[in-house]
């Protein structure tokens, strides 16, 4: 856009600041104890001041109430907003942004705030508001804007119960063949991958070898000590002084444990993993696959390799010789 | 001369909150009621105690903590690592700071949110930020997250060594859930467990399952240190550090010390009791009752042999005899322990050895002279032995 360009869309885009997004939304139900009761469990924030009458009416509050987070939930739209969304003044709004280029929507934040507590029966309205666009603003995202609406809740007498301030950033989507950018165009998610292992100055030349497909082995060269994990001194003659060998990945099972629980994102399960003895003398901890593990035993022969075992991730994995 | 920590301090008060799975309160809440009913416990003026020792792991400042409950002016306060390996550690700095004149009237306390807040059964991330982190490399990328993966690696090659079997592990978690049945206190509270029952609870980290593991707990637990002579002037019964040490053992790592030339015992426990023997003057048979850390069940195991109650390989026969019972030649975890009462890392086990030197258990067994407590298993660790006075 030219700068006379923006000065006219910004001229269109703040004629909505101010404006009521729609007439206000009486919620299609009144407060009530089966709402919260689900609201409670799926939340897992079973209070029994949300979920048991008898408990709540013998506390301060004097009676049932319902979550405060449930605030923005009893004026909201429903399934049917998924297929069917209003054509609001917010709708409008966000229309002229994406004649403009601005087609990418992020909700950034929400802040809440609460006056009273909501007892069943109370009546939610919801007024809501366009309250500010800020300026144009260079984000991770992309060039955009912010814009806030701000929502009060009344109840059946008029008074205000609570207030609710949304933030959106409306911005041209970076280009999507830059590499960085890619993971916000692609909807589909992507796959998780093992947690990546820390590296620091005494440990990331060992993890360099295995990224490159060898599993290495620190060795002091004042008096040959093998060692592993590797530390930066000696700790039978203090020397700082080492070099390393190549491990032939020839060894036993040493111990073992097969995971079930919890399972973890990026890792498979059952999950075995093993202390295997190396026939250098030193042990390593690494995963034992293409075997049913029940049958594995303390004292196999295994045999490993380093292998790719997700898109990010080189590690040494071991089977049965 | 060195001085001896031998008989120069005793515990003197216990105070706890509820143990439960949901607090709704902050960590540092918790801290202050815990310490507040020990102070109470003990009959101690708040401006006395000038001294706070805690974990590493404790999100509650020691400074936070005596602006809250309006304690003295601080004399010595100091944070031990190594998760439950620092239980009775922070005894031992309690009581060096009393036997030197560091502090007079020392708190030690541990208090968490473990089961709604940051739970330790999670396991670690890529982004814990730790001095230790590096150490931590070794395991994440293969699925070793979690304490019970790191325990269980040690327990399954002593299993396979001497032979015992999850019968065995099952004989810890059904024992220290019968302690908990007569503990309101407990998570166990009520809900006997049978073998089928323990048998039936999910695989976690095979062989360990779900009853092999220790609770996860909201709540906090606080403990008086003070001199022998002054505690003897106050409310309770002192129960008397007889004997206390930390223990930490060549080639020894947090959790994965698998790089030792074997794996079938505990050297930093055998390290502890051979100090805490040393210290008191008392040996294996006169002790009456013990706290054996128990995070996980096969830990209870080996423990009974670094401490000398039998012999290398014969913790399961020496427990299928029922001697962990309350009948039994050591009854142990009297309260339920961290299995069955609640996970406060330790630091509620050392409060049931104060109760059983007090006659105060809720499973108390007659004629207890001697206590021994340990801190956890696979780490850095500790013990201590408790006396009457």
């Amino acid at each position: 856009m030219t700068p006379e360009e923006t000065k006219a869309f910004e001229e269109k885009i703040h004629a909505f600041v101010g404006r009521e997004n729609g007439p206000p939304k009486r919620g299609n139900d009144d407060v009530n104890e089966a709402m919260i009761r689900h609201w409670a469990e799926v939340m897992g924030d079973e209070l029994g001041t949300y979920t048991d009458a008898e408990y709540a009416a013998g506390t301060g509050k004097g009676g049932l109430i319902a979550p405060p987070a449930m605030l923005q939930a009893w004026s909201m739209e429903g399934y049917p907003m998924a297929e069917n969304p209003a054509q609001d003044i917010q709708r409008q709004l966000h229309n002229v942004f994406d004649a403009h280029g601005f087609t990418g929507v992020l909700g950034t934040n929400t802040s809440t705030e609460f006056f009273r507590d909501l007892k069943p029966g109370d009546q939610v309205t919801a007024h809501c508001i366009i309250d500010t666009i800020s300026e144009q603003k260079a984000t991770g995202r992309g060039i955009g804007y912010f814009i806030e609406t701000l929502t009060t809740y009344t109840d059946q007498n008029g008074e205000e119960v609570g207030k609710q301030v949304f933030r959106v950033l409306k911005f041209i989507p970076a280009d999507s063949n830059d590499a960085a950018d890619s993971s916000t165009e692609d909807d589909s998610p992507s796959v998780p991958t093992r947690i990546t292992s820390p590296r620091g100055h005494d440990n990331s030349w060992w993890w360099k070898a295995c990224d490159e497909g060898k599993i290495l082995i620190q060795r002091c060269t004042s008096c040959q000590t093998l060692r592993h994990p590797p530390r930066p001194m000696c700790g039978e003659c203090q020397s700082i002084e080492w070099d390393s060998i190549e491990s032939t990945l020839d060894g036993e099972v040493y111990s073992f444990t097969t995971l079930h629980y919890p399972k973890i994102p990026g890792y498979q399960y059952p999950n075995t993993v093993g202390v295997i003895q190396l026939s250098e003398g030193t042990r390593l901890v690494a995963n034992i696959v293409d075997i049913d593990y029940e049958t594995i035993k303390i004292g196999m022969k295994v045999k490993g390799s380093v292998e790719q075992v997700d898109e990010k991730t080189m590690l040494p994995v071991f089977r049965p010789e | 001369m060195p001085v001896s920590l031998k008989n120069e301090a005793a515990i003197a008060g216990i105070g706890q909150t509820a143990y439960t799975k949901h607090s709704g309160v902050s960590e540092l809440a918790l801290t202050c009621e815990a310490v507040s009913n020990c102070i109470d416990d003990a009959g101690i003026d708040p401006a006395e105690i000038d001294g706070l020792v805690t974990y590493t792991l404790d999100s509650s400042d020691e400074v936070e903590v005596a602006r809250s409950v309006g304690l003295g002016d601080l004399t010595m306060y100091a944070k031990i690592n190594y998760g439950g390996g620092a239980a009775v550690g922070l005894i031992q700095q309690a009581a060096m700071a009393v036997a030197t004149g560091a502090a007079k009237n020392v708190v030690v306390y541990r208090g968490m949110n473990g089961r709604s807040g940051q739970r330790m059964g999670r396991g670690v991330s890529g982004d814990i930020i730790s001095s230790d982190l590096i150490h931590w490399s070794w395991y994440m990328a293969y699925g070793m997250l979690t304490p019970v993966s790191w325990v269980t690696l040690i327990a399954n090659k002593y299993m396979h060594e001497y032979g015992a079997t999850s019968e065995d592990l099952a004989v810890v978690a059904m024992t220290q859930r019968q302690h908990a049945l007569n503990n309101p206190a407990a998570a166990g509270y009520g809900k006997p467990m049978t073998l089928d029952d323990y048998m039936n609870s999910r695989l976690i980290s095979e062989p360990l399952r779900l009853f092999d593991c220790c609770q996860e707990t909201d709540g906090a637990c606080a403990l008086l240190i003070t001199s022998t002579e002054r505690a003897r002037e106050l409310k309770q019964k002192p129960a008397v550090i007889r004997a206390v040490t930390q223990a930490s053992t060549q080639g020894q790592e947090q959790m994965t010390s698998f790089y030792r030339d074997d794996l079938l015992s505990l050297p930093e426990m055998e390290l502890a009791a051979r100090r805490v023997y040393e210290m008191s003057g008392l040996g294996p048979d006169d002790i009456d009752a013990a706290c054996l850390y128990d995070a996980f069940t096969p830990e209870v195991i080996m423990q009974l042999e670094s401490f000398g109650f039998c012999g290398r390989g014969e913790a399961k026969d020496f427990i299928k005899d029922g001697n962990l019972t309350l009948g039994g030649r050591l009854p142990n975890n009297t309260h339920g322990g961290l299995l069955s009462e609640a996970y406060i890392h330790g630091v509620n086990n050392i409060a049931e050895g104060v109760r059983l030197i007090r006659g105060q258990s809720c499973n108390q067994p007659q004629g207890v002279e001697h206590v021994l407590i340990s801190s956890g298993v696979g780490v850095p660790t500790g013990a201590m032995i408790l006396g009457s006075s």
